[in-house]
Formats: C-alpha cells, sequence, structure tokens
C-alpha cells in the first residue's frame, strides 16, 4: 500500500505543478462530444456522421465521437469523466440512463461544459436541453399505424423491444398503447425484450411465432430487434404471413424489404440528429444561445428547435421507408 | 502461477522461497503501472492533473473493494460469481427502503445486511451443502438480480437522502474521494488479514490442499463460509457506494462487473486454482486497471480497444513470469 500511496501522492504533487500549464494550452476549436450508447451501432455511427457534417459547416469545431463498449450507464459515467478530463467545451449524450449520468453530468457543467442530451434523455437536472428526434407520440403513433395499415381487417401483433429499462423504447409502447382506440381490431398480443442483441431478439421473435401461430405482424421499435424479427420471419418460412416493422435502418432493412418479411419501417434521419445535435451543442457552448422553456434555438438546415418546460424538443416527424426508397436510402446509413 | 505445471515448487504457505517469485511479480505489476503512468503522462496533457486523476480513481474503486474479498476466496479455492447481482439486489433494497422514508443510516444498515446474507445464502450452499462455488453463485447470480428485475422491472428508485450521496461523491480532504479513503483503509485490512493473521495462513492452507488442512485442524468449512460472507459484505458496501454515486437504483447496475472483479484478481497474482496470491498484488492490479481505462479515455480509444488491451494485459503479466521460468531454468 505504501508504495501506491507514494505513486498517487506523487502524482498529485505533479499535478499540481503541471496544472497551470494544462489550463493554458486551451485550444481554438470548439471540442464537441458526441457520447453514445455503445459504439459499432450502425444508428450512432451515421449520427457521428451528422456531427461531422455541422462541424464542417461550422467550421471551428471537433468532435470527438465516444461512448463505452456495452450499453451500461457505469460505462458511460467512465466515459464522460474523461472527457471532463480534457475539458471539452460540450457533451452532447444520448443516455443508457435517465438518473444515473446526473451526478456526473452535474459535475461536468460545475466545471463549465455545456451538456446536452439527444435521442435517449437525461433527467432535466442533468442537461440543459433535451433534443428528441421526435415527438414520442408521433412513434408511437407511427410503429403501430405501420402495422395496422397492413391489416385493414385487424389481427394479432407483438412487441420485440430492447431492454426492459430501455426509456426510449418504454415511452414509445406507453404512447402507442394510448392510441390503441383508433385501430379497431387491432391486438397486441405480447411484449418481449431481445436487450438490443442480434441472437437474443431473433430468438425471441421465433418463439412469439411458436407462442402465437395465428400473429400477424412483429413491431420491433429497435434497430438491433427489427432486423433479427425479419431474419427469423424469414428463416420461419413466414415471409407474407408475419409482417416485421417498427423502427430500423434503411441499409440493414433493405434486404428485408426486398424478401418481404418487412413491408415498411420509419425512422429519423439519424444524420439529421447528430447534425442538429452538434449544431445544438456549438449554439449553447459558444453562448450564441441560451437554453430555457420556450427557447428558440438555431439548428442550421434543420431550422429551429423550440424548448417545452422541461428543456425538451422535437426535430422531426419520423419517416417512412419501403419498397419505393429503400434503394436511394440504404446507402446513406 | 505456482500451480500444477510446477509441481515442486511450493507455494507461500509461510514465507517460504517462493515469496521471492511472488514478490518479483508484483515488481513486474507495479513496473507496468508505472510504465503506464508515464506513458499516460506523456500522451495527454490532460492526464497529471489532480482532478482528473481523482475522478479516475473511481473507475476502479469500487471493484477493487470487492476484489480484496474476492481475492481471498479464490485463493482458498473457491469463487463468487454472483457479487454484482449482490449488488443489484442491495441497491434495490436500499432503493425500496427510501420509499418507506428510510435515512442514511438505515440505507447503510440496509445495504450491508442484504450483502451479509447474500453472502451467507452462497456460503450455505457451498459449505453446507458439498456445492461447487462456481455452480452455485452462476445460479446466485441469475437468482439476486433476477429478484431486482422482479421488483424494479423498467422503473427506477431515484431520492435517495442528500447526506447519502457523500458516500459515492463526497471528499475526505481536497481530491481525495470518501471511495479513495474506504478503498485504502479496506487494502490495509485485507492485507493484514490475509498476511499477517492465523486466519490468512489458514485460508492459504485450505486453498493448497483443503483435505490436509481440514486434518491440520482447521475447520475447512467455517473459515469458507467466512469468506463468503465476506464477499458478500464488500459487495453491500460497494453497492452503498456505487448507489450514492449514480443517485439511482436500476436492476441493471453494476452489470457484468464480476468479470472485471475477476480480472483484477487475477491480473494481482492471484492464482485462479487458489493457495497463492497477494492483497498488495490485487492493489497495483486496480490501480494498473484505472490507469489503463482513464488513459485510453483520454485519448478517446474506443472502449472495445480499452478491452482488447486490458485482454493482452492479463495474459502478458501471466505468461511473463512463466515464460521467464521457462528461459532461466
Amino acid at each position: 500500500m505504501s508504495i501506491t500511496r507514494r505513486l498517487f501522492g506523487g502524482a498529485a504533487l505533479a499535478a499540481m505543478m503541471v496544472a497551470g500549464g494544462g489550463a493554458a494550452q486551451a485550444q481554438d476549436n470548439v471540442r464537441i462530444a458526441l457520447v453514445v450508447k455503445a459504439l459499432g451501432i450502425g444508428f450512432f455511427e451515421a449520427a457521428a456522421k451528422g456531427a461531422e457534417e455541422a462541424a464542417a459547416e461550422l467550421g471551428n469545431v471537433e468532435i470527438i465521437y465516444t461512448g463505452p463498449t456495452d450499453t451500461t450507464a457505469e460505462g458511460q459515467i467512465e466515459v464522460i469523466n474523461s472527457l471532463i478530463a480534457q475539458q471539452v467545451d460540450a457533451i452532447a449524450v444520448s443516455a443508457n440512463d435517465t438518473d444515473a449520468l446526473v451526478p456526473v453530468l452535474k459535475k461536468a457543467m460545475d466545471r463549465g461544459i455545456t451538456v446536452i442530451s439527444w435521442d435517449s434523455g437525461v433527467a432535466p437536472e442533468g442537461r440543459e436541453l433535451h433534443l428528441n428526434p421526435s415527438s414520442n407520440a408521433l412513434i408511437g403513433n407511427m410503429i403501430i399505424k405501420l402495422a395496422a395499415d397492413e391489416l385493414p381487417d385487424g389481427g394479432q401483433v407483438a412487441l420485440l423491444s430492447a431492454t426492459t429499462t430501455s426509456t426510449n423504447q418504454n415511452t414509445w409502447i406507453e404512447e402507442m398503447n394510448k392510441v390503441m382506440g383508433d385501430y379497431p381490431g387491432i391486438e397486441v398480443v405480447a411484449t418481449v425484450y431481445g436487450d438490443d442483441l442480434a441472437d437474443k431478439s431473433y430468438r425471441e421473435a421465433t418463439g412469439l411465432m411458436q407462442t402465437y401461430p395465428d400473429l400477424d405482424a412483429i413491431i420491433a421499435p429497435t434497430s438491433v430487434g427489427i432486423v433479427a424479427a425479419a431474419r427469423a420471419v424469414e428463416d420461419a418460412g413466414k415471409v407474407g404471413e408475419v409482417n416485421v416493422t417498427g423502427l430500423g435502418l434503411p441499409s440493414e432493412m433493405a434486404g428485408a424489404i426486398e424478401s418481404g418479411a418487412s413491408k415498411s419501417f420509419a425512422i429519423w434521419n439519424p444524420i439529421d440528429l447528430g447534425y442538429s445535435a452538434a449544431y445544438l451543442a456549438y449554439e449553447l457552448a459558444t453562448d450564441a444561445a441560451e437554453a430555457g422553456p420556450g427557447a428558440e434555438i438555431n439548428m442550421g438546415r434543420m431550422g429551429t428547435l423550440t424548448l417545452d418546460d422541461n428543456g425538451e424538443g422535437a426535430m422531426a416527424d419520423p419517416f417512412v421507408y419501403d419498397a419505393s426508397n429503400i434503394e436511394e436510402f440504404k446507402s446513406i446509413f | 502461477m505456482t500451480d500444477a505445471a510446477s509441481p515442486r515448487h511450493v507455494p507461500n504457505r509461510l514465507q517460504s522461497p517462493a515469496a521471492r517469485l511472488l514478490k518479483s511479480w508484483e515488481v513486474l505489476l507495479l513496473a507496468v503501472a508505472v510504465a503506464i503512468f508515464i506513458a499516460n503522462s506523456l500522451a495527454s496533457p490532460y492526464f497529471l492533473n489532480a482532478w482528473n486523476l481523482s475522478d479516475a480513481t473511481f473507475n476502479f474503486t469500487e471493484k477493487a473493494m470487492i476484489a480484496f474479498a474476492m481475492a481471498l476466496l479464490i485463493i482458498s479455492g473457491e469463487i463468487d460469481l454472483s457479487v454484482a447481482s449482490i449488488i443489484a439486489l442491495a441497491s434495490t433494497a436500499m432503493g425500496a427502503a427510501v420509499q418507506m422514508g428510510a435515512g442514511t443510516p438505515e440505507l447503510v444498515v440496509i445495504g450491508i445486511v442484504t450483502g451479509l446474507l447474500c453472502g451467507a445464502f452462497n456460503g450455505v450452499l457451498v459449505t453446507g451443502l458439498g456445492l461447487p462455488s462456481i455452480v452455485v453463485t452462476i445460479g446466485t447470480m441469475s437468482l439476486f438480480r433476477g429478484i431486482s428485475y422482479i421488483v424494479l422491472g423498467d422503473q427506477a428508485y431515484r431520492g435517495y437522502p442528500s447526506g447519502f450521496s457523500y458516500f459515492g461523491q463526497g471528499y475526505v480532504w481536497w481530491v481525495i474521494s470518501f471511495e479513495f479513503v474506504l478503498f485504502a483503509v479496506l487494502a490495509v485490512i485485507y492485507g493484514v488479514l490475509l498476511h499477517k493473521t492465523n486466519f490468512g495462513r489458514m485460508v492459504y492452507a485450505i486453498g493448497n490442499n483443503a483435505t490436509g488442512a481440514a486434518f491440520s485442524g482447521i475447520k475447512v468449512a467455517r473459515v469458507k463460509f467466512i469468506l463468503f460472507l465476506l464477499t458478500g459484505l464488500m459487495s453491500g458496501i460497494a453497492a452503498i457506494c456505487l448507489t450514492s454515486r449514480l443517485g439511482s437504483t436500476r436492476p441493471s447496475i453494476a452489470f457484468g462487473w464480476e468479470l472485471e472483479v475477476v480480472t483484477m484478481v487475477v491480473l494481482g497474482g492471484v492464482s485462479i486454482l487458489g493457495g497463492s496470491g497477494t492483497i498488495p498484488g490485487v492493489v497495483i492490479a486496480a490501480f494498473v486497471m484505472g490507469l489503463v481505462t482513464f488513459g485510453l479515455g483520454l485519448l478517446n480509444v474506443p472502449g472495445i480497444v480499452m478491452s482488447i488491451f486490458i485482454g493482452l494485459l492479463l495474459i502478458g503479466v501471466i505468461a511473463l513470469p512463466r515464460l521467464w521460468q521457462k528461459w532461466r531454468p
């Protein structure tokens, strides 16, 4: 222990000497960190592309695209701690946990860093504003509408969600349940959780088709789940019987649209989302705008974001992809 | 590393010749830690900053607390894979108590008692029924977290009293956090327990030869039960710190930590087969893992690359002494 204590004590001493120098070499660029739920997810890679686009447009912006390996709050806290240490100018985070990130993000704000959340939100006390890709009510309605449009005579649908603790998916399913009255004859028979893992989602989708032989549609409001469900339908030879819909990425869903396992699905444009998040972070970090209830903040080519009393704003409506436009979008994201 | 492959080697039951080898292990690990420290300082202008280093300690303090107890357990030839799930259950119990109006002292008691109960449950199954600990704790790993999921579902417990935040967010003096002080105190306590007491020697004896130990008059089952109890206790304490740091409880809390704790213990030079290892080794391993993840984080290295690095480090540090032995008989 004595050795390690000496090691750490020495570090602290050295730190005091260097502290001044470290702060002095502030960089000219506005450094915006785009923190995602986990790296290696197509959606977030596309968002990073959008953020880079905003950076190119704004000129003096450096985007740091980062995130943990697994979708855990603890992993994101470690990442955010290292961003605080780097004295970035802004952190734009898609949170794995609404509440658990609040203390560390508060610390970031205390040290003068602009904090916004996008995609998956943080509780209001942990950020200056939250950018929703769309409004939850619209998404909740959209996912059931996509399924119902293909079922004029009604039928059985099942939900394949991400994890039981996924903020996004739970909110959308809640909103969907509110509008079920508008879709008579449509019955939600089950909700299962694939944990946003391809293999588990596949097994859960296969299980659904076995448990409910008359199933007409699987709604997966997650980009991992929808692809796995479509593959499960193809493998079970139920193309045409079970329609897979929900939220997915065009590049990953092109095959499913082609095979007919999925007739249509929706998603906002993650490029637009990353672009808007970076733009908003820049506006706040450079004091060009201030967040607050009713504030209207510039998002470049995406127009302006209007904040509600919770400091949240919606970017745009979700967009429907089907056989008519999949070719055009599959190469984009 | 002193096990099956080199049968003539005598592990450090008493301060045997093996002590020298183990010392060299820690020296090697310490050299790695210093090298990483220097590399980090050169690679990032932000590394040598007192507050940043203080923040970095949070990456490992909670896991290291459990690793101390886990080290003793592994030295005795057992393992506990349910530690992360004990955190989840203890945190859930504390969260439920908050909803019923419990204050900070009650929460601490609840966290610790839940940990002890879980540890006792593991201990009874392993020592009472004679079941293999790896099987038992894989079972309780699902069981404990499962209970949290049943209680909480997709909900979260919030509203912890403001005084409770001290354990995970408070500072004792300047940049020295409460968690770091607790980590240091526990390191000393476990170091003394393992290396300076009869109990510690019993742990080594059991790990080397449980039957022999039993014939020497050591109550093997009782010692192992106490070790499971200690591991549960440390998980409860880690749950208090982590819950306080996060300010909320979800059933997915500390997911996957059991493997990180075991990695820390093995990296610290504890033989996974039991019988040898030291607490200073585990302490250095905690720093190595903390410094690596934080240093790479400062360079914005993706997490998956960090995992690869930790994996290579683990294999490297374990393989090096063995290669050393082969080349210099």
